[in-house]
């Protein structure tokens, strides 16, 4: 690890502006962020601890409920308004990490963590994201975790939240607090393709600071589930992921929210899915047939072909338990 | 009076444990004590051109950087004979002494300085410039130009091949065949300790504290790598947090924080990262197996034909026991085994827990369970078909075997006669059912151990034997021995150990320190209560309450004005293992629940029933087999080393991306012991119980796997996509 100096702004001015120096780093829960600087795999030359802000409470309107940026993952899994109201969200956290973490990781720092693409971590390896320029060896190389969705020549590297799948499926809003301007965009508009520039992965500006995600509450939101299939049954992230949420009309579903993890470069819509089910009968043929149109524009490599059928599957199952089925 | 051997005794050194009393490598700091970080190769195979250490030696607080252009060069004096726990072909690495790079990780620079961050910082500042060459990383391609292993004269040297009978003929000719290959990944140990090392200089003699399941072999190892006698040597090792066979062999970081200790003239601590880990130490090495079964039409084997191939580094021809258990398991009147190795630029592999024989055994398993359906039997009724009265290859009779027992308690418990005869035949919901079983066999060893007992003044013994304790529990069953011996209570015996002060015993692995080293407590108590009772035959010694024997003792030193009295005793095996084969066996049961469009696997229950000699302490002796039986779950479910074939580096060398298994995946677990007291390996009637838990489960998982879901996997580990067929 690179010495670093630490600062602890008193106030979202003061920590934008901090934040906006070059060299900068936002820390959080630091789950994410110090595991990189001890590896090496990010350099920060300036800690800017945003612990002290207030932005940690869970607030609930009726048009949705609006979820501190720095409240912790434990905290937002615990809320009895979320789960009743937006179940895929505390599905996904409460599939996400262990206990001990999500203790201390924040719902901001969880949409902001880094892919765990086997070569982005180890330094001595090259790695468009970590060193632009240097190449991707996943791309002939392990890339069994890899994503089959919105990757490039450049990289195709899997965005790894869990959280962020159910928020895109719930059409979530991503408040942001920069130097100058407050805005909201919405999660699916938050990250970024790869492309040629992997190393950039949100629409962030210097200093630029997560400080809530609002979610609308909806007949959608209320019907909703997340589905994580993992190599082992805890404390792994997803090699595939559904959030599903519906709206149903008698047997008839009216409308549809959704988004798949693990297997794309950035939490994943898929409006033809949804399109497929607006209108349709719940029950498991429409499912089936909605789920084929997921694996249309999938572009595997070498070892992950297998995840166009998994995520299929994953599909079928979180609407499966959406629809309430058998 | 009860005897406390066969006793649930709770840790002796519990309480130490939970409040962060016991003293482990890392934590252990002298006076002046500087921090080393490795800088590790890059490249698989090659050459440093030239190492840029301007930036690094730039850092505050560094004191040096040390690579093969500044280091001395050592004495590495070759051990004659080679110690039972190093190859017994080709050289270990010699760190620092030249410029060839043999597998990517390899340490080629150590940053030495004040603190640890400014250690890590120099390191990462290290320039390093390669002249790379073309690696040999890829498994698939190594393994099609395997070779046998080149021949040695040195003891512990293992034979390249087993044969009895014309197996060949033999399978040609059988009705009933099972040929397949099976594939099993390496496996990393992955201790929740660190290897770690503290070397200290006093003038020329030389203090380790040393993460080591060794202590004896650790010290004459490095001695001999700066050519000085033994005895200028101490390892100190009193606690290990997991070893399962990593901490054997003398490793390089342990030779280079001797040599930085002796260069920057104080003491230095060096301990590889967690990354680094993966390539500092060895591993399970990577194994593809074809093995061949056939058998008349009511399943009695005819022949077994096993051919295995396994990984080893470019430097060193790393053998395992694999083509054993094919020999040992089932009567089969004709075998050809064969072992093979593929060199590749990787670091040596290296035991780990039930080395070779979990992997053999493995293949025997799957392809028996393959038979039992070729042959239209129960697994079980298959292997009882063809059990081994004696071992054939060895023509020995067991020392004792209750393998039968095992069987049987197995079956009863977890409900054998359930098990659904046809794949995918029962279903809970969602969830498909399956059970599967294999068998289980280590073998027991005992090797030359000493003891050195002492009672004291007021009536409590200390007790010492240069003996390890990774974690199974040897301070405790060693009080237990030393209790009975000399009727005293357990909390009138002090046992110390981990020590190359102390009387000598051998390597704290291979399942032997309770027949090793517990004889040799036995023997030496034994001999301290016959001298006490010699020093005055007119007292009767009340053997029958311990309170009233440690105060007849203590009584008895004040009477005779000693302050103590003392007894050493070395206790060697005899010649029972000419006489005898002497295994651990046991059987394990599985049942796994599957979501067949999920692939969601679950394993609902796994119990082993051991038959492994005499059980000292069946509380320690249960938490040690479900760890093994755990292991054994990663084997089936999750573990893998993730090696990239062009890189020629192992790309998931983390605890987030190497996959240990968790509490999750496994809904319960058992162990239970059936009675037995083998009176061939040692006075105390035990045969060894460790490495016998890790057998068998992978398989026994694998098989109940086949039973839920009719897919036969022949490649572990079992991920979702397997299960799904889709890779
Ligand atoms: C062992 C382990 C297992 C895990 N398993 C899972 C899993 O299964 N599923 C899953 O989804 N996640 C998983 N995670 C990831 C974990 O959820 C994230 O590490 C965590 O949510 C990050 O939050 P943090 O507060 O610790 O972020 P930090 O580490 O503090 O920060 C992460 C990044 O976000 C930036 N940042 C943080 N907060 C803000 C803010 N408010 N505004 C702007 N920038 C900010 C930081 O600068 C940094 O770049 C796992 C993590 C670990 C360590
Ligand atoms: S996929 Fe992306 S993160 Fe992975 S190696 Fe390629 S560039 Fe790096």
């Amino acid at each position: 690890m690179q010495p670093f100096r630490y600062s602890r702004p008193g106030d979202s001015r003061e920590a934008c502006a901090a934040g906006a120096q070059p060299g900068a780093a936002f820390i959080a829960g630091g789950t994410d962020l110090l595991p990189l600087l001890k590896e090496g795999a990010r350099v920060a030359t300036g800690l800017i601890d945003i612990n002290g802000l207030p932005f940690a409470d869970i607030r609930h309107e009726a048009a949705g409920a609006w979820i501190g940026a720095l409240s912790r993952m434990s905290d937002a899994a615990a809320d009895n308004r979320l789960r009743q109201d937006y179940p895929a969200i505390v599905e996904a956290l409460l599939a996400s990490a262990s206990p001990q973490v999500r203790n201390l990781a924040t719902i901001g720092g969880n949409l902001l963590q880094r892919t765990r693409c086997l070569y982005f971590r180890d330094t001595a390896v090259p790695c468009n994201k970590r060193r632009p320029g240097s190449g991707c060896p996943a791309w002939d190389g392990q890339n069994r975790g890899n994503a089959i969705l919105g990757g490039s020549r450049s990289c195709i590297a899997t965005h790894a939240s869990d959280l962020a799948v159910a928020l895109a499926a719930l059409d979530a809003r991503v408040v942001l607090q920069g130097r100058h301007r407050r805005r909201q965009i919405p999660l699916t508009e938050f990250h970024r393709l790869p492309g040629d520039t992997p190393d950039i992965e949100t629409v962030l500006e210097p200093g630029e600071l997560i400080i809530a995600v609002f979610v609308p509450a909806t007949a959608c939101s209320r019907h909703s589930t997340y589905l994580k299939l993992r190599d082992r049954a805890s404390f792994e992230w997803a090699l595939t992921s559904a959030a599903a949420a519906v709206e149903l009309d008698g047997n008839r579903i009216r409308r549809a929210g959704i988004a798949v993890g693990g297997v794309a470069t950035k939490p994943w819509r898929l409006p033809q899915v949804e399109a497929a089910l607006a209108g349709a009968r719940s029950e498991p043929a429409t499912f089936r047939a909605a789920a084929e149109l997921a694996g249309q524009e999938a572009e595997p490599r070498q070892r992950n072909a297998f995840k166009i059928e998994l995520m299929k599957r994953a599909i079928i199952g979180a609407l499966t338990k959406a629809g309430n089925l058998p | 009076m009860k005897n406390f051997i066969g006793q649930p005794v709770d840790r002796v050194d519990g309480p130490a444990k939970v409040r962060g009393k016991a003293c482990y490598t890392a934590d252990v700091h002298p006076p002046g004590l500087a921090y080393g970080v490795i800088v590790a190769a890059a490249i698989a195979k090659g050459h440093v051109v030239r190492l840029d250490t301007v930036a690094a030696e730039a850092v505050p607080g560094v004191i040096s950087v040390i690579h093969h252009g500044n280091a001395p060069q050592l004495a590495y004096a070759p051990m004659e004979p080679r110690s039972m726990v190093d190859p017994k072909v080709g050289e270990a690495l010699r760190i620092f002494q030249d410029d060839a790079v043999l597998f990517s990780g390899q340490p080629i620079a150590l940053a030495v300085a004040e603190e640890p961050e400014q250690a890590a910082q120099a390191a990462a500042l290290v320039r390093v410039t390669y002249a790379a060459e073309a690696a040999n990383s890829d498994f698939a391609r190594a393994s099609q130009t395997a070779r046998p292993p080149r021949q040695s004269a040195q003891p512990w040297s293992r034979p390249a091949e087993l044969r009895r009978g014309d197996a060949d003929a033999a399978f040609a000719a059988a009705p009933r065949r099972v040929d397949a290959s099976y594939e099993q990944p390496a496996e990393f140990h992955c201790a929740i300790e660190p290897h770690g090392t503290i070397a200290r200089w006093d003038h020329d003699h030389l203090t380790l504290w040393d993460k080591t399941q060794w202590v004896d072999h650790d010290r004459t190892a490095i001695a001999h790598v700066f050519g000085i006698p033994d005895d200028y040597v101490r390892v100190i090792c009193p606690f290990v947090g997991g070893a399962f066979g990593s901490a054997l062999r003398a490793w390089p970081h342990v030779a280079a924080a001797a040599m930085a200790s002796l260069l920057v003239n104080r003491p230095v601590q060096l301990v590889p990262t967690r990354r680094q880990l993966f390539s500092a130490i060895g591993y399970r090495p990577q194994t593809v197996q074809r093995l061949r079964l056939g058998a008349g039409e009511d399943g009695r084997l005819t022949a077994v034909i096993h051919e295995v191939v396994a990984q080893t580094s470019v430097y060193e021809e790393y053998t395992e026991a694999s083509i054993e258990p094919s020999a040992m398991l089932y009567a089969a009147p004709t075998l050809r085994a064969d072992y093979r190795l593929a060199p590749m630029n990787v670091n040596t592999p290296c035991p780990m827990r039930a080395p070779g024989i979990v992997t053999g055994n493995l293949a025997v398993e799957l392809a028996m369970d393959e038979l039992a359906e070729t042959c239209g039997l129960d697994p079980l009724k298959l292997r009882l078909r063809n059990y081994a009265e004696s071992d054939a290859q060895k023509r020995l009779p067991w020392s004792s075997k209750s393998l039968r027992q095992c069987y049987a308690v197995g079956a009863e418990r977890f409900g054998w006669s359930q098990r659904p005869a046809t794949a995918s035949g029962r279903r809970h919901g969602r969830w498909l059912i399956g059970y599967g079983m294999a068998s289980a066999l280590y073998p027991a060893h005992r090797a030359p151990a000493s003891a050195h007992a002492e009672l004291r003044a007021d009536g409590t013994v200390a007790v010492t034997s240069a003996a390890g304790d990774m974690g199974p529990g040897t301070y405790t069953a060693m009080t237990q021995v030393a209790a009975d011996a000399l009727a005293l209570p357990i909390a009138a015996v002090h046992f110390e150990l981990g020590d190359s002060l102390l009387p000598s015993a051998p390597a704290h692995g291979g399942s032997m320190t309770m027949a090793s080293v517990g004889s040799a407590v036995h023997a030496a108590c034994q001999e301290l209560r016959t001298k006490a009772q010699e020093l005055d035959q007119r007292v009767r010694l009340p053997g029958d309450d311990r309170l009233a024997m440690q105060r007849a003792y203590a009584q008895l030193l004040a009477r005779h004005r000693l302050d103590r009295l003392t007894a050493e005793t070395e206790a060697k095996p005899g010649e029972e293992a000419e006489r005898y084969s002497i295994c651990a066996f046991g059987a394990v049961f599985a049942e796994v629940r599957i979501d067949p469009d999920l692939a969601e696997l679950r394993v609902a229950r796994l119990l082993g029933v051991y038959a492994a000699g005499r059980i000292i302490n069946p509380k320690t002796a249960r938490s040690q087999c479900i760890g093994g039986m755990v292991g054994g779950l990663g084997m089936a479910l999750t573990e893998q080393g993730l090696w990239d074939d062009r890189l020629g580096r192992l790309m998931n060398a983390s605890l987030a991306d190497y996959l240990m298994p968790v509490n999750a995946d496994l809904q319960s677990v058992e162990a239970l012991f059936v009675p037995e007291n083998d009176r061939h390996l040692g006075p105390l009637g035990v045969k060894g119980l460790a490495e016998i838990a890790v057998v068998g489960v992978a398989p026994a998982i694998v098989n109940a796997i086949y039973n839920a879901t009719g897919r036969r996997i022949r490649s572990l580990p079992v991920t979702p996509d397997k299960i799904l067929g889709l890779s």
